[in-house]
């Protein structure tokens, strides 16, 4: 067939980054970059909590909003990292980047083991699985003894990077900022590609999708376990920050914020879901003021939020 | 050999006898329409031959090749496409993206390469865009490329999904009722959309239809269906006198 393709004008590929995203971007990383000159220790801790939400919410997008998979057990894959660099690391001595690898293969293998048998289902059907799994999960740490119980791993490894040790706030700071650039890459890089775009047609219509030569579980499986490979990595460097880590840091509260923060900012668009995880980080900080009302401002927040903007604050405006 | 060989398919949803025993086939570069009353089991055969129903028994043979019971992507990728009675667009993607999705079975870059950015992944996307066009410039939509494939209008989403399935380049095509809503004008440029897509690319065309006036006009052989058995076959003046055909039609004279 392709003698007689001729490329039209139309038919350059858009560039990785729209145009009019590109100073607005540039802005918001400048602004990003200077921040520990100028805040205290405080303000960049809240910061960096932003930033692994924004990692953790554009891996969850992976998910829900590109395949259309409900996942209400996101924070089992974030656990995963988290302990197996804080078991790598705390009792076999590894170094702590020898250990991310490590922690994306057992994401994938912990993806496959969950998604393989399950993605053949309905929506509805895999979010009771997924809360199932995200609970097994957290429940297993609880009580094995190489995961430290309920009491958790202390003595996680400080990584050294060039013989330069990250320890203070702010070098945690940039850590993170420079593991959410590369999260925003990679989605920027899958969502146009020929995979990215057979995830949105499984969401979009399965039966259309399957009727046009998409193998609907092979793709769902691949979202799934992407997202879980982009969990793994911040639980990695979340457990090196934090040098000790406890099952309830991967409660079924913390998958539902993840969650938030996708529906909030925009299923399926990067900057919405950027939005959304920062507001996520940031809502209870800022409503520190209200004392004990603050689940209170919070909740009727979010539901405004629902009511007068339901497809998120920042919308999946395509094409 | 013929391009599409039905043989004693069978098809039943508990003591529902969908297709008994239905045997035909298609020869290469035909044109031929399946018709019959609502009911008839018109659909279902469709949806056997794609995969999205398993039949109770009985072969399916693409160009010699079984596909009896295939999943739905491994038949789309062995060269059967086909559009859906209810128009199934993709409509919150743009009408390019819809007829790009066509050439997902006959491209192969994953999330590594896409992530990498290798110059192959990158020659292979401009591939499936440059196939995506051609075939919206077929049907006369590259035009419309960048906009919200739910905001064409009715015909023109129609087109859109023979485009996109024209875009998995198939030997064989099935279209399920496209002249469904479509207006006189409409329906004539249908009849030469579908002689050209024989005439210049050379797939093979199985049409369900209702209107007899089209599938009289354009099929070569029709097929005729009552009560999930094939009753008839032959070329349409043929099956036009068939007495069996007009009882099925129009009832017996008492």
């Amino acid at each position: 067939m392709s003698e007689g393709v001729r490329i039209l004008p139309a038919a350059a590929q858009p560039p990785l980054l729209r145009r009019s995203l590109l100073l607005p971007g540039l802005a918001v990383l400048a602004c990003a970059l200077v921040l520990p000159q100028f805040a205290n220790a405080y303000v960049i801790e809240v910061a960096t909590t932003a930033l692994l939400y924004v990692v953790l919410c554009l891996g969850l997008n992976i998910v829900v909003g590109y395949a259309g998979l409900l996942d209400l057990g996101y924070a089992a894959f974030f656990a995963v990292g988290a302990y197996t660099t804080g078991i790598l690391t705390a009792e076999f001595g590894f170094n702590f980047w020898l250990s991310i690898p490590v922690s994306m293969a057992a994401a994938c293998a912990a993806g496959i083991i969950i998604g393989a048998p399950t993605l053949r289902l309905r929506s509805d059907y895999l979010a009771i699985v997924t809360l199932g799994f995200g609970e097994i999960v957290r429940i297993i740490a609880r009580n094995l003894d190489i995961t430290g119980g309920a009491s958790g791993l202390v003595g996680i490894e400080r990584p050294e990077i060039f013989g330069f040790k990250l320890m203070q706030v702010q070098h945690f700071y940039y850590a993170f900022l420079v593991l959410a650039l590369l999260t925003i890459f990679v989605c920027l890089s899958v969502e146009r590609s020929r995979m990215g775009r057979a995830w949105f047609y499984v969401r979009y219509d399965e039966d259309a999708a399957a009727g046009i030569g998409i193998n609907r579980v092979s793709a769902k499986l691949q979202a799934y376990m992407m997202g879980a490979v982009i969990a793994s990595v911040a639980g990695c460097l979340y457990a090196a920050k934090m040098t000790a880590i406890s099952p309830e840091s991967f409660t079924f509260n913390q998958s539902l914020l993840i969650l938030l923060g996708v529906v909030l900012g925009g299923m399926g668009r990067i900057p919405g879901v950027i939005l959304g995880a920062i507001l996520v980080a940031l809502l209870p900080e800022v409503l520190r003021g209200v004392g004990t009302y603050r689940p209170l401002v919070t909740a009727v927040a979010l539901l405004a939020i629902m009511l007068f903007r339901p497809n998120g604050l920042w919308p999946d405006r395509r094409a | 050999m013929a391009l599409l060989e039905v043989s004693n398919l069978r098809l039943g949803f508990g003591g529902l006898k969908v297709l008994q025993d239905v045997s035909f086939s298609v020869e290469k570069g035909a044109i031929n329409s399946l018709i019959g009353p609502n009911g008839a089991g018109k659909t279902s055969l469709f949806n056997c031959l794609t995969g999205f129903y398993k039949p109770k028994g009985g072969s399916i043979r693409l160009a010699g090749r079984p596909i009896t019971g295939l999943p739905p992507h491994r038949i789309t990728a062995l060269g059967l496409a086909r559009t859906f009675q209810n128009i199934r667009l993709f409509k919150e993607m743009s009408v390019l993206e819809n007829a790009m999705s066509g050439q997902h079975c006959r491209s192969r870059h994953g999330i590594v390469s896409a992530l990498l950015h290798l110059p192959s992944q990158r020659r292979e996307e401009e591939t499936i865009r440059a196939v995506g066009m051609r075939w919206l410039e077929f049907v006369g939509l590259h035009e419309q490329a960048h906009r919200l494939a739910g905001g064409l209008s009715y015909g023109d989403q129609r087109r859109l999904e023979l485009a996109r399935a024209l875009a998995s380049t198939p030997e064989l095509i099935l279209l399920d009722e496209p002249a469904a809503g479509l207006n006189e004008r409409e329906k004539l440029d249908l009849v030469y959309l579908i002689r050209r897509i024989r005439d210049e690319t050379g797939v093979t065309v199985l049409l369900i239809e209702h209107d007899m006036g089209l599938v009289m006009q354009v099929s070569e052989k029709i097929v005729v269906f009552d009560y999930g058995q094939k009753i008839a076959d032959g070329p349409p003046e043929a099956v036009r006198a068939d007495p069996r055909v007009i009882e099925a039609y129009l009832g017996t004279e008492e």
